[in-house]
């Protein structure tokens, strides 16, 4: 390379960093006050971590009898949240969608957060997370193909993989006004969607493949995993891009969110018509199997613990479907954001607590001991979702301004001002 | 044949003491409450699986690890690591007609493998049920033990099953439980990340787990150790019956067959036909938990009254 293009790149890097830079540091008033916000969560869980460390996981609500508890449902979750970011892709580069296309991206920066969040979540469960090796080929004992946990890590590891490989390619390609070569980025993509996929149905089988387990051992569950997926992940879509929309110059049309509604609405439908084909082969047939079910929904003699939690999730999420269904309250921000918020904290509620929990109540032998989050256990779980939350405000402060066109290589023909 | 520990070549050797020494340097304690030497934390940290050990490197862990329990506990250990007999397959009997829920099998297993008194952790649970019903779910797990046998009830001790098809093995990210050739189930206590699969899969509710550090008064310890057995654990690992593999690989009952005042626990080796437990599945109508889970238990019960 000559020594006037050597110099050359190493000004254009310099300049990049500069305004990335630029761009972190700087904000209207409410990005201060939503970063120190995030920075406040994140310093309260390392705070409550500080007790995990010292004392173990003693300092959760976790016991012999429930031994997974928020962490492996805000996993769960989080699993879901990342997989639909594929229902973006699908519109935007196999159907050709334009107005969603421009949100794929940002939905792949959602999907990398969340994945960061799950990985965070599981190694928090850990009893000895410096013993991660132990599951790495060559130097660990990995029991592939026999533990879904190993399947487990490999496909969310995979996704993060090719999310940040689609991501960061397509970006660069507009930061350095170069065309993105359709041969180069389809195949992945195309990769991506039977990917995304997979990594939620294999998150189902760890649950599902357990005989000890009669209320996850129902071949409904990972459709159901994905149905809930597909409308939890879109809605927080909706919200975010709105907000985006709202705090950017990006701009969102109306019509790509109502694209990505429609999809939320037939998802939830199918949910709710897959939870009702489970619970009436379950009750109706009877037997040892339905305790379980009936603890959640009913209580089990005398035990609620979870009763509340579930007919709120499974009222949000009637309400948010019959939102979105009848065509004034679809097309009205008003009603159309309320049920985002309600099919988001509905999946929530039941796919986390509601469906980890009453894996294990009663336990095998038939005792029913119930399970609540403590404190530093919350907390820490708060501190995840803030750095998750922290990760993605910054992402998009610096993939923003390079899809809007604000950020560009330096000498580049259509740089505008900031 | 006999089965031999230490034979496998540690073809991972190599590649820990580079790699993951320096890693673990970074990671300085993390998890782990004991106070260890640093050189030792690093040498545990990058400990192989113990199926994967060379003789001289048991030999090391041994050393080790009896240095620790004895710095930690004041006492002197003796950690043996026998491997299994030829041509045994351990099984146990239950006489639930016998059986008075007295638990003394409870608090002997406590005492016979170190569990934790501290937060209390016992392998072996006992349900009392109604005469004439056998639903887990209407049992009682917390009765009063002041005067047994109750009238109208009779109790059935609960602990691993050794499952000859054992989901917790099939479930293990890491291999760290497996099944032994003399049909008992283990744990490497220091290769387990604490994941709790495995509790997750297991249809006995046979495991349990450290989630705090365990403690146990000194001079209530058991001094006689195996590796895969009764050796002090760790915060953060899970742990579970092993057929007081201490005892029976050293010719002896496990502590609560040994233990049981009315003679309702039977052990012995399958494969030998004049075996207590032969006899007990020749001469009694025995039944398993959850056949329907095809897991296989080697954990018999029987009514022989």
């Amino acid at each position: 390379m000559p020594k006037k293009e050597g110099t050359k790149l190493i000004r254009k890097v310099i300049h990049f960093f500069s305004q990335v830079k630029d761009r972190l540091l700087k904000g209207p008033p409410i990005y201060y006050v939503w970063v120190l916000f995030l920075l406040a969560l994140i310093g309260i869980g390392v705070w409550a971590y500080g007790y995990q460390f010292k004392d173990g996981l003693a300092i959760t609500g976790m016991t012999d009898q429930v031994s997974w508890g928020l962490y492996i449902g805000n996993f769960t979750f989080l699993v879901g949240v990342a997989a639909a970011a594929v229902l973006l892709i699908i519109p935007a580069y196999i159907y050709n969608f334009g107005p969603i296309r421009e949100l794929a991206v940002l939905g792949e920066i959602l999907a990398i957060s969340a994945l960061l969040m799950c990985l965070l979540f599981v190694t928090l469960d850990l009893g000895h997370p410096q013993r991660f090796w132990h599951i790495l080929p060559f130097i660990g004992t990995p029991n592939f193909p026999s533990s879904l946990l190993i399947w487990d890590v490999l496909v969310l590891n995979g996704y993060l993989f090719i999310s940040l490989a689609i991501s960061t390619y397509l970006l660069v390609g507009i930061y350095l006004e170069k065309k993105a070569k359709k041969w180069i980025y389809m195949p992945v993509v195309l990769l991506s969607i039977p990917w995304a996929i997979g990594v939620h149905i294999v998150t189902a089988y760890l649950f599902n493949g357990l005989g000890a387990r009669p209320f996850w051992n129902t071949a409904i569950l990972a459709p159901r995993f994905l149905a809930s997926a597909f409308s939890s992940g879109p809605a927080l879509c909706i919200i975010i891009f709105q907000l985006i929309r709202k705090f950017t110059k990006f701009k969102v049309k109306d019509e790509a969110l109502f694209k990505i509604a429609e999809i939320v609405c037939i998802a939830m439908g199918i949910n709710l018509i897959f939870l009702g084909a489970e619970v009436f082969k379950e009750l109706y047939t009877g037997g040892w199997h339905i305790a379980p079910l009936v603890y959640l929904f009913a209580g089990l003699h005398g035990y609620t613990g979870l009763v509340k939690w579930i007919w709120t999730a499974v009222i949000f999420n009637c309400l948010g479907f019959l939102l979105f269904l009848i065509p004034a309250t679809k097309k009205n921000f008003v009603s159309f954001n309320l049920a985002c918020i309600l099919i988001v904290v509905g999946v929530w509620l039941e796919k986390g607590l509601g469906f980890v929990v009453p894996g294990f109540i009663p336990t095998p032998l038939g005792e029913i001991w119930e399970y609540w989050p403590t404190m530093p256990e919350v907390l820490i779980s708060v501190g995840v979702w803030g750095a998750g939350l922290l990760f993605y405000t910054l992402a998009l402060k610096i993939v923003i301004p390079i899809e809007t066109g604000e950020m560009r290589v330096l000498g580049a023909s259509s740089v505008q001002s900031i | 044949m006999k089965t031999e520990y230490g034979n496998a070549m540690s073809r991972r050797t190599f590649l820990k003491a580079g790699g993951i020494a320096s890693a673990s340097l970074a990671l300085g304690g993390c998890g782990l409450g004991e106070k260890l030497l640093p050189g030792d934390f690093l040498k545990e940290f990058v400990q192989s699986h113990f199926k994967e050990m060379r003789p001289d490197e048991i030999k090391e862990v041994k050393q080790r690890l009896q240095k620790q329990y004895q710095k930690k506990y004041g006492r002197e250990f003796i950690l043996g690591t026998e491997p299994p007999f030829p041509d045994v397959l351990f099984a146990y009997g239950l006489d639930l007609s016998r059986c008075i829920g007295c638990r003394r099998c409870v608090y002997a297993c406590v005492q016979e493998n170190n569990q934790s008194r501290r937060p209390q952790i016992q392998w072996i649970r006992v349900l009392r049920f109604k005469k004439g019903t056998m639903n887990f779910e209407e049992s009682e797990h917390y009765y009063e033990a002041g005067m047994v046998p109750k009238e109208g009830y009779y109790t059935m001790p609960i602990q691993c099953q050794n499952c000859e098809n054992p989901p917790c093995v099939k479930v293990c990210p890491t291999k760290a439980t497996w099944k032994e050739p003399d049909g008992i189930v283990v744990i490497d206590y220091n290769w387990c990340i604490g994941c709790r699969y495995c509790m997750a899969a297991c249809p006995y509710w046979a495991r349990r787990f450290n989630f705090a550090e365990p403690e146990i008064p000194t001079e209530e310890l058991n001094t006689n150790l195996h590796y895969l057995g009764n050796r002090p654990r760790m915060r953060g690992v899970v742990e579970k019956c092993t057929f007081c593999v201490q005892r029976t690989r050293r010719g002896r009952y496990p502590a609560c067959v040994e233990v049981c005042p009315v003679g309702a626990r039977k052990f012995g080796n399958i494969l030998d036909p004049a075996s207590e437990i032969s006899l007990v599945l020749e001469n009694q109508r025995v039944f398993r938990l959850k056949e329907d889970l095809d897991t296989q238990p080697k954990f018999y019960y029987f009514f022989s009254i």
